[in-house]
């Protein structure tokens, strides 16, 4: 009898033994030990900071320049050519320093290791899907103060100091509680109703300024066979981009204020409901495309490129998304929201304008100095002229559009910023709080309401409940608007 | 003759098992102990929180539902998987007509049927979770284009609807994984003697009665263990992919979908909460653990030596 087998011995057979242990090591692997996998390190390596450089006019931030420097960009929507022509403007001022630069999709699988071992790069753009909670790395005191950035001279105007360049707003954005500016904002955002003047044209029609023009429009499209809406159902987070500022118009900026803050009763709102309900007439009244629920976003502006849908609510980076299928004649343009009364508080033209592609220095980056210096030159005419030409979207850099050829769309974000002149609001769900904004709001609540499986007032109740508990909760931290 | 055996094995033995020990049991206890403190995966400071995670997620809904979908996938994926896989396996093996010179046979064609069911084996579960994406798109996929080609006009949202979206992710998953134990069944039925059959045959044995007298008692290990393997999949890395590429959100439309490794994911690197993900991945590694033990406990029975 062979020694393996053990069909007559008590004990350990072969068949038991392969058997037990496979169970077990298929029970182990796939449930948790991906999780320690990223465990957290030692995290003491992060005082071994470069020495500074030399102080003076041309280098007021002290880079030293022969300490090496590493960039982490976000690849998405705005490619990474913008960042790549900044890298070499360092290059060519430090021709000593070592650049490591790469790019990713990942932000968070690549970056979470390193900021739990205190190992970072020197400057992350920390964006995308996979974007790391701004709120825990806050908390966590895991990023540095970018103020003395903002005050040093700025590389076009040593007159002026680099916070008198930016657009307004994006310093403020970049401030979670008090003064210390943790992120600078890179990309200048204007979400809104987009849609293609040519398409409206053809229902010989300009964009409806109210409700009912609104409605209307629609009406007259659908017998057309178009559809009015759609949105990136998959996605559905999306909706807000139009229906926030919409909401801000009605009832004022405090009501959006109320809803950042958390404050009790805030969704509760009647600006809230008029325009929760507006929406919902889209739903009821059929002008919604169909299928709307099941598609994601390329698949929703790809509908609405082709001309099956007149609007979508989205941002400016959709211009540089669909470049390739939005048609030469489109006439890309973006709406603010349309009024809804006579009683609304505030003027037609209201928009949501914000920064967009958050960049960060980590508080253990090894060469901070580099990363802020880095950001300094991004900040120049020139960079942002860069960026604006390669990406089709606006800067943090106030200006930098002179001379340059603006496309359809940005052309227009340009014009609703104008027209909007002080009336731009900011809600900041979106980064204050990315599962209640995303998740719980966007998919849950927005999404089924306007897939008309929700009233409003059943989805105002389910938002205020969601927000009621990331109020109450302890492991998530709390902004307010200061 | 058998002195020195133990010797022997665990001079095999020693070294799997101590790669096992620090790479699986290790983890679990690193695990186990990071769900006790408040640790985000940002950051390398925690503090320890006691109990908290766990009363937090026994109060979580979404924990709640999560689970009830896991539990769900466990439990009916493998009864539809196998029992599809049992049924086809058998058909290729001894379900054919009596043809000359063979007493049992499989039914014509049984080559490239084997080849045509092992196939999505061979595609990566992000492919055809991508792949099933495409063709569930309510506008432009190929089963509403179906539908609607056959005069259908009110096609469903799919994966858009709260209501479908999660049977729609079985469904795929039942596509993706029937055909390796087709061809697993199938090995297991080849080494059955086939004077069994020859001698059922005699008798005048239906097919019905071969499969459930003969094939079925005889397969029963193969069976026990793919159904471990199979809810393992539920319960783990499959039904997390398939969850998260392909539907809304992901995990929804209105959390739908979602399931217990997605809400790990989500938790730990979403939310930067790396202590409250550890406490789920507990909370289904009890679960996996459970069904497990209930799979081998109910399947046990008397084997047949042949």
């Amino acid at each position: 009898m062979g020694s393996t087998s053990a069909q007559h011995n008590e004990g350990l057979g072969r068949r038991d033994l392969i058997k037990r242990s496979a169970a077990l090591g298929l029970i182990a692997v796939p449930t948790m030990s991906f999780l320690s996998a990223c465990a957290s390190g030692s995290g003491d390596s992060g005082d071994d900071k470069v020495e500074k450089g030399e102080k003076t006019e041309k280098n007021p931030l002290a880079v030293n320049g022969s300490a090496p420097l590493e960039i982490v960009i976000f690849d998405g929507g705005f490619g990474t050519k913008y960042a790549e022509d900044a890298r070499d403007v360092y290059k060519k001022t430090y021709p000593e320093a070592q650049i490591k630069f790469s790019a990713t999709q990942k932000i968070q699988s690549v970056l979470q290791p390193r900021f739990n071992g205190g190992t970072p790069p020197d400057l992350i753009d920390n964006s995308g899907a996979q974007q790391m909670d701004m709120g825990v790395l806050v908390g966590k005191k895991q990023l540095t103060d970018l103020t003395p950035l903002l005050d040093a001279p700025s590389i076009d105007d040593p007159a002026k100091t680099v916070r008198d360049t930016l657009r307004p707003g994006i310093v403020e954005m970049g401030q979670f509680d008090g003064d210390p500016v943790w992120m600078l904002y890179y990309a200048y955002t204007v979400y809104g109703v987009w849609y293609s003047q040519t398409a409206l044209d053809k229902l010989d029609a300009t964009y409806p300024e109210t409700w009912d023009d609104m409605l209307a429009l629609c009406a007259k499209a659908k017998k057309q066979g178009i559809a009015g809406w759609t949105y990136p159902g998959k996605h559905p987070y999306y909706i807000p981009f139009s229906l926030y500022p919409f909401i801000g118009k009605i009832g004022g900026v405090e009501v959006l204020n109320a809803i950042d803050n958390l404050e009790p009763k805030a969704w509760e709102h009647p600006a809230v409901k008029a325009a929760f309900e507006a929406y919902y007439e889209l739903y009821a009244k059929g002008y919604i495309l169909k299928g709307t629920p099941g598609l994601d976003h390329r698949g929703s502006q790809g509908a609405w490129a082709r001309g099956k849908a007149l609007f979508i609510p989205n941002g400016s980076w959709v211009e540089n998304e669909e470049a390739a299928i939005i048609p030469k004649d489109f006439k890309l343009s973006v709406g603010a929201p349309s009024s809804l009364d006579s009683s609304d508080k505030l003027p037609f033209g209201t928009i949501w304008a914000s920064g967009g592609e958050p960049f960060i220095v980590p508080a253990k980056a090894k060469n901070p100095a580099g990363g802020m210096e880095q950001l300094r030159i991004m900040l120049s005419e020139a960079s942002s002229k860069s960026f604006t030409s390669n990406t089709k979207s606006l800067s943090a850099f106030n200006g930098g559009t002179d001379g340059l050829e603006l496309s359809d769309g940005l052309k227009s974000g340009v014009a609703a910023l104008d027209k909007a002149g002080t009336n731009v609001v900011n809600p900041r769900l979106q980064d204050w709080y990315v599962k209640l904004q995303k998740e719980q709001i966007g998919v849950a609540a927005l999404g089924e309401m306007m897939a008309g499986r929700a009233t409003p007032a059943e989805t105002i109740k389910k938002i205020q409940a969601f927000a009621d508990a990331t109020a109450k909760d302890q492991s998530i931290k709390h902004f307010r608007h200061q | 003759m058998q002195h020195g055996k133990y010797r022997f094995i665990v001079g095999f033995l020693a070294v799997p098992m101590a790669l096992y020990v620090i790479l699986v049991i290790w983890p679990f206890i690193q695990s186990i102990y990071y769900s006790f403190t408040d640790w985000t995966g940002l950051s390398p400071d925690f503090t320890m929180v006691g109990f908290d995670n766990y009363a937090k997620m026994l109060d979580d809904d979404i924990f709640w539902k999560s689970l009830q979908h896991s539990v769900l996938l466990a439990v009916l994926l493998p009864l539809v998987t196998l029992g599809l896989a049992l049924f086809f396996a058998f058909m290729l093996n001894v379900g054919g007509r009596r043809r000359k010179g063979a007493a049992i046979t499989g039914v014509r064609g049984s080559g490239f049927y084997k080849i045509a069911y092992f196939f999505p084996q061979v595609l990566s579960i992000a492919i055809v979770a991508i792949l099933f994406q495409f063709a569930f798109d309510p506008a432009q996929g190929m089963i509403n284009g179906t539908l609607k080609a056959v005069g259908f006009t009110d096609v469903p949202d799919w994966l858009g609807d709260p209501k479908l979206a999660l049977w729609v992710i079985m469904a795929v998953l039942v596509w993706c994984t029937t055909g390796f134990f087709v061809v697993l069944f199938s090995a297991g039925m080849a080494s059955i003697p086939k004077d069994f059959y020859e001698a059922a045959l005699l008798d005048g044995a239906s097919r019905f009665t071969t499969f459930f007298r003969i094939t079925l008692p005889l397969l029963w290990d193969t069976v026990q263990s793919g159904w471990v393997y199979m809810g393992i999949l539920a319960l783990g890395a499959e039904g997390f992919a398939i969850v998260h590429i392909m539907s809304v959100g992901p995990g929804g439309p209105d959390y739908s979908t979602t399931v217990l490794p997605l809400y790990v994911y989500q938790s730990a690197f979403r939310d930067g909460q790396a202590a409250y993900a550890t406490t789920i991945g507990v909370a289904l590694l009890l679960v996996t653990l459970a069904f497990a033990a209930l799979v081998m406990r109910v399947g046990r029975r008397e084997r047949l030596e042949f």
